[in-house]
């Protein structure tokens, strides 16, 4: 087991404790998840990402500011819902940790407390693919792609007309969703799990400035 | 051996072709896959990210599906070899996931306990049945056919499965004793930016721009990957690559199987070969000089 070596230089705010306990929360379902504590910050993870030019907060530094006691800068990031899942910075972290997985619990908390960065519109699509799933088991992504160009902006699919055509003609779109015969059966899988993801819900405080950080006892 | 094989929504869509070509390479080689019946989208990454619970479950269906019939899963999808791998070690590594996960499975009357693996097709092939018993099926040999081998991100990481994470040999020790010629090839486990390709195009693009490059740097004839989703990004996007970079690229992305395919000697419509945007000459060439020198031995 992990010790805990976490020294708690300050009091957090009401809000910050409670996006940091819920964050905690998420991770414990990650094998090896609370190795977060263990960052050497030494950049690996940085410097191995394809996508860290483009992120507003790289991955060494997010595990910086949650040390900092800033989850809410985290979460309104762009950083979390850039990650392509390449897994390359979980891969050579020399402490080990689950940084992708680490990510995945921040949007899941992000989520879960209606902070989201709309720049990448990463959970609209999310949403679409639920919704697919749950209507017929499997995915045809044709469809995915244009239900989600209509529900970010539908001036977009003049962008995607060329590629469409190119491959109707090579025989590669087909726009009939196929429906699983058990799909009465996977719904009832996917109500009951949603059971165990309920949320509990709680008066969540309202972001203020001062509320982000250590508070420095004095 | 037989293996339950678990085809995922994008081989039955925009990917026939590799669906096509992995089931005529196995078939050729006399080893049985037999389709997963009624199997469901495995969530992808996408749903692991944001529900896990659910996620998990969704998963883990297939796998007690495949746990019904006794056999180890096997996908050529990158995505769903790595989302029904992560269930697996999360079902493993978590007591009150595995009882919640079969709470839910309960619920369709299917139990899971955890004994099944999951494989890729590229593990089978180079592992299972071995090169060497490839290597004696062979009818068209592929000389002087350079491939740069893209494994992409999710059929070596996170964990260490069938091959080394920073440096996989599977395909190059795979194509090599069919005749290929070995590139220098850096870039085969950078990322080609996935889905963000839908959400984050500039970047996608970036990121497949200069895979491209460093195939076509090191003078590769096409490119062989594993994973459906690398395919359409760095072959659909070329056109829109080129007009944002001012590059010329042309360079034909295949399936490793519809490589293989070939050299086993089986028709290019089997393979889905047409399915494809570019053609790859050299392998055309390949085919062309083979069937002459059928002609001949026949004639002769």
């Amino acid at each position: 087991m992990i010790t805990e070596i976490e020294i708690l230089p300050g009091i957090l705010s009401e809000r910050e404790t409670i996006l940091r306990n819920t964050f905690l929360d998420h991770t414990k379902i990650i094998p090896q998840g609370e190795r977060i504590k263990l960052c050497i910050q030494c950049g690996t993870c940085t410097a191995s990402c394809p996508l860290s030019y483009a992120m507003d907060i790289t991955p060494r530094k997010l595990i910086a500011l949650f040390r900092a006691g800033d989850m809410e800068s985290i979460l309104k990031s762009r950083t979390i819902w850039i990650c392509a899942s390449c897994y390359t910075c979980q891969t050579r972290c020399p402490s080990q940790i689950k940084v992708t997985d680490i990510l995945y619990a921040l949007k899941r908390t992000a989520m879960e407390k209606k902070i989201l960065n709309t720049s990448i519109p990463t959970y609209a699509l999310s949403q679409s693919f639920m919704k697919s799933i749950y209507k017929y088991g499997r995915l045809n992504e044709p469809r995915l792609i244009i239900k989600f160009i209509m529900k970010t902006g539908f001036w977009k699919i003049f962008n995607m007309i060329p590629l469409g055509i190119r491959m109707l003609k090579k025989n590669r779109i087909k726009f009939s969703a196929e429906k699983i015969k058990g799909i009465t059966d996977l719904r009832k899988i996917m109500v009951k799990a949603e059971t165990f993801d309920m949320p509990i819900e709680k008066e969540f405080p309202a972001y203020m400035p001062e509320a982000v950080g250590y508070k420095s006892i004095s | 051996m037989k293996y339950a094989y678990y085809p995922g929504c994008s081989l039955h869509s925009v990917n026939k072709s590799y669906d096509q070509s992995c089931k005529a390479v196995f078939n050729n080689l006399n080893c049985e896959l037999t389709e997963l019946e009624d199997w469901n989208c495995c969530g992808a990454t996408i749903y692991m990210s944001i529900k896990e619970i659910t996620a998990l479950a969704v998963a883990a269906r297939n796998l007690a599906l495949a746990e019904k019939l006794g056999c180890d899963i096997v996908t050529p999808c990158s995505s769903c070899y790595t989302i029904l791998n992560k269930a697996n070690r999360y079902l493993k590594y978590n007591e009150e996931v595995f009882e919640k996960v079969n709470l839910c499975l309960k619920e369709a009357n299917l139990t899971y306990n955890g004994t099944i693996r999951v494989r890729h097709p590229l593990d089978i092939l180079v592992n299972d049945i071995g090169i060497e018993v490839i290597k004696l099926n062979i009818k068209i040999p592929l000389y002087g056919l350079k491939i740069a081998n893209y494994y992409g991100c999710q059929i070596v990481r996170p964990e260490k499965g069938f091959d080394d994470r920073e440096n996989p040999m599977s395909m190059e020790n795979l194509f090599e004793s069919l005749g290929a010629k070995e590139i220098y090839f850096p870039y085969k486990l950078r990322c080609c930016g996935g889905m963000l390709m839908t959400t984050f195009q500039n970047a996608s693009l970036k990121l497949s721009k200069e895979i491209l490059e460093c195939a076509v740097e090191n003078g590769a004839d096409c490119i062989a990957t594993t994973c459906p989703l690398c395919q359409m990004n760095l072959e659909g996007y070329q056109n829109k690559i080129n007009k944002m970079y001012g590059t010329e690229f042309k360079m034909p992305i295949l399936f490793f199987t519809q490589i293989l395919g070939v050299a086993l000697g089986i028709d290019k419509k089997e393979l889905g070969l047409e399915n494809n945007f570019y053609k790859c000459e050299k392998l055309e060439e390949l085919f062309i000089s083979s069937s002459k020198q059928n002609e001949l031995t026949t004639a002769g």
